[in-house]
C-alpha cells in the first residue's frame, strides 16, 4: 500500500477481517508451535492464545490476542476482546517463560479489553494493571508486536516490553476513534476526523518514540504477500539478531 | 470355572495367568467400558490400550505406561525405594494383609513406580502411579517415593514427569497420608525454585489428595482424553448438594474448559508431546 493513506483508512485496514490474525503470524514465523491453555483459576479464555514456539534452537513463549476471521470464530474468540482471565492466563505463561529463560513475544490485536458486567465483576481494571506490573518485573526479554488494532488498556496490558514494533498499517491508540469522537465531541460519527487527530498510525507513534520500529508491509497488500514479507522480516531481523 | 474365565476377561494390563487347556483361549478378549465393543486383547495392546472404535483410554498398569513412553530398556527404577515400608500407623492388621496380597498379585511393591528413563533420548525422572494398586492411593510410601523422585530431579537437574492415577489419600494410614500432600507440595515448590521442568499428566482417575497436591502443581499439566479428574468424588458432591451433576462433569475436557489443564493429549501422541515439551524448555 502506498504511504498516502489517511489515518482512517489505516484504521479500516487494521480492522479488516482479511488481515492475518495472530495465530497465522505465529504459524508462519516459527518452526514449531504448541498451544497451551488455561489460567489455572477458572477458565480458558480463547481471546488470548498462549504457547511455546521455536525457531531453530531458540525457544519462545507466545502471548497473543486472537481475533476470529468469521462470525463463528469471533464468537468463540469473544471478538478478540480479552476478559480478566485472559490476562491472568498471559501472566501465568510469561512467568513460566522467565523461569525457563525463554524470550516472550506478544502480538497485540484487539478492539480493547472486554467491556461487560461480568468482566467488571471480576476486576478487568485490576487484571490489566497486574499484567503490566508483572511484565515490567520479568527478567526475560519481551518483544511486543502490534499487528492490527491496538486499542486502549486491553492492548497495553500485554504491551510492556523491551522492543515495541508495529506493522506499517496497524494502529495503536488510547481508545477507538469512535469512542474518542463520542467522548470529546459527543458525536461518534466524526470518527474519521478523530482518527486524524488522535495520531494513532505507526508513523505517528514512531515520531512520539512510543515504538522502536515499523515493520513495512507489501505495497500491494494481500494476505499472501503480507505473510511472506512479515515472515522474512521477523525471521531475519527481529528475532535472529535479538 | 466359568466365573473365573469371565473374571479373567475383564482384567487388562498384566498378562493373564496361563490356562491348563491350551486350546481354550482365556482372557484374550476385553470389553470396552464405554462402547461395549469386544476387543481382542493383543489388538488393544497394539493400539496403546485405547479402544479402536470409541477412543476410550483403558487404565494402564504402571509398567505398561513406562514401556509406552520411554525408549527401549532405558528405564531404571530407583532400587533404593523398593524396600521402604509403611509403619502401619493406625495398627490395622487387615491393611498389611491387603498390602501383601496386592504386592503378590500385581508384582509391584507400592502404588507408584519411580525411576529415570529416556524419552526419545531425553533423560527425565519419571513417576507413574498405578490405579490397580490400592486405587493408586497415597500413603507414606507413595509420598516418600514421589518426594524422593522430585529431590532426585533437582539433584540431577533433570525434567520431572509424574503420571497421576489415584483415588486420593490412603485412608488406612490416617493423618500420615494427609501429611503426604504437604510433603509432596513442598518438594514441588523446591523443584520450582531450582528451575526444574515439571510435567504432570492426569490420567483416569485422579482425585482427592493427589489432585490437591503435586498433580496440579505442574509447570505444564496434560491429561488423557476422558480422564476423570476432581477433588471430591461425584457421589460425595451429589449427596452433599442434593443435585444431579451435569454431563461431562470432572472430565479432562471439563477441566480444560475451566483453565486447569494445558492440553489434552491422546495416548499415541504422549511420548512425542513429552519430548517436545522437554525440548521447548531446554
Amino acid at each position: 500500500m502506498s504511504g498516502n493513506l489517511t489515518a482512517w483508512e489505516k484504521v479500516e485496514i487494521a480492522r479488516s477481517p482479511n488481515r492475518p490474525t495472530a495465530l497465522e503470524y505465529v504459524d508462519y514465523i516459527f518452526d514449531e508451535f504448541m498451544e497451551l491453555h488455561g489460567d489455572r483459576t477458572s477458565t480458558d479464555d480463547k481471546s488470548m492464545v498462549c504457547g511455546l514456539a521455536r525457531i531453530g534452537e531458540q525457544n519462545y513463549t507466545i502471548v497473543a490476542e486472537q481475533k476470529g476471521r468469521n462470525t463463528k470464530e469471533n464468537i468463540e474468540r469473544n471478538f478478540g476482546m480479552p476478559n480478566p482471565e485472559s490476562y491472568k492466563k498471559g501472566i501465568r505463561f510469561m512467568k513460566q517463560a522467565e523461569k525457563f529463560g525463554r524470550p516472550i513475544i506478544t502480538f497485540i490485536d484487539t478492539k480493547g479489553a472486554y467491556p461487560g458486567i461480568t468482566a467488571e465483576e471480576r476486576g478487568q481494571g485490576e487484571a490489566i494493571a497486574r499484567s503490566m506490573f508483572e511484565m515490567s518485573k520479568l527478567k526475560t526479554p519481551i518483544i511486543v508486536i502490534v499487528i492490527g488494532e491496538g486499542s486502549s488498556g486491553g492492548a497495553l496490558a500485554i504491551g510492556v516490553g523491551d522492543k515495541i514494533l508495529m506493522l506499517e498499517n496497524s494502529v495503536y491508540s488510547v481508545l477507538s476513534p469512535e469512542g474518542f469522537a463520542s467522548i470529546l465531541w459527543k458525536d461518534g460519527s466524526r470518527k474519521e476526523e478523530a482518527a486524524e487527530k488522535m495520531k494513532l498510525t505507526a508513523e505517528d507513534l514512531y515520531g512520539f518514540k512510543v515504538i522502536d520500529e515499523i515493520i513495512k508491509e507489501p505495497i500491494r497488500w494481500s494476505r499472501k504477500n503480507c505473510f511472506r514479507k512479515c515472515w522474512r522480516k521477523f525471521k531475519t531481523k527481529n528475532y535472529r539478531n535479538y | 470355572m466359568i466365573i473365573d474365565k469371565i473374571k479373567k476377561r475383564s482384567t487388562i494390563g498384566e498378562e493373564p495367568a496361563s490356562s491348563s487347556h491350551a486350546d481354550i483361549p482365556v482372557g484374550k478378549w476385553v470389553k470396552c467400558n464405554k462402547c461395549g465393543e469386544i476387543i481382542y486383547k493383543d489388538k488393544l495392546h497394539e493400539n496403546n490400550s485405547v479402544c479402536p472404535l470409541c477412543n476410550y483410554h483403558f487404565r494402564l498398569s504402571a509398567r505398561r505406561r513406562v514401556w509406552q513412553i520411554t525408549d527401549e530398556d532405558s528405564f531404571k527404577p530407583f532400587e533404593e525405594l523398593q524396600n521402604i515400608k509403611t509403619v502401619n500407623p493406625l495398627n490395622m492388621p487387615e491393611y498389611i494383609d491387603k498390602l501383601t496380597s496386592l504386592q503378590e498379585k500385581t508384582g509391584m511393591t507400592e502404588a507408584v513406580y519411580c525411576g529415570i528413563g529416556k524419552i526419545k533420548g531425553e533423560e527425565a525422572v519419571i513417576c507413574v502411579m498405578n490405579a490397580n494398586f490400592f486405587m493408586g492411593s497415597m500413603g507414606s510410601v507413595v509420598g516418600e517415593r514421589i518426594t524422593y523422585s522430585i529431590e532426585k530431579a533437582i539433584e540431577l537437574k533433570l525434567p520431572l514427569i509424574i503420571f497421576s492415577a489415584s483415588g486420593g489419600a490412603r485412608m488406612q494410614e490416617g493423618i500420615i497420608s494427609l501429611m503426604q500432600m504437604a510433603k509432596t507440595s513442598s518438594a514441588v515448590a523446591k523443584a520450582n525454585e531450582a528451575g526444574i521442568l515439571y510435567i504432570s499428566i492426569l490420567t483416569d482417575p485422579t482425585y482427592g489428595g493427589v489432585t490437591a497436591s503435586f498433580a496440579t502443581l505442574g509447570d505444564v499439566i496434560l491429561a488423557e482424553p476422558g480422564a476423570m479428574i476432581g477433588f471430591a468424588g461425584t457421589r460425595v458432591i451429589e449427596q452433599t448438594i442434593n443435585q444431579k451433576l451435569p454431563n461431562g462433569f470432572q472430565t479432562a475436557e471439563f477441566l480444560l474448559e475451566h483453565g486447569f489443564i494445558d492440553k489434552i493429549v491422546e495416548r499415541k501422541d504422549m511420548k512425542d508431546t513429552l519430548y517436545k515439551l522437554i525440548k521447548f524448555n531446554k
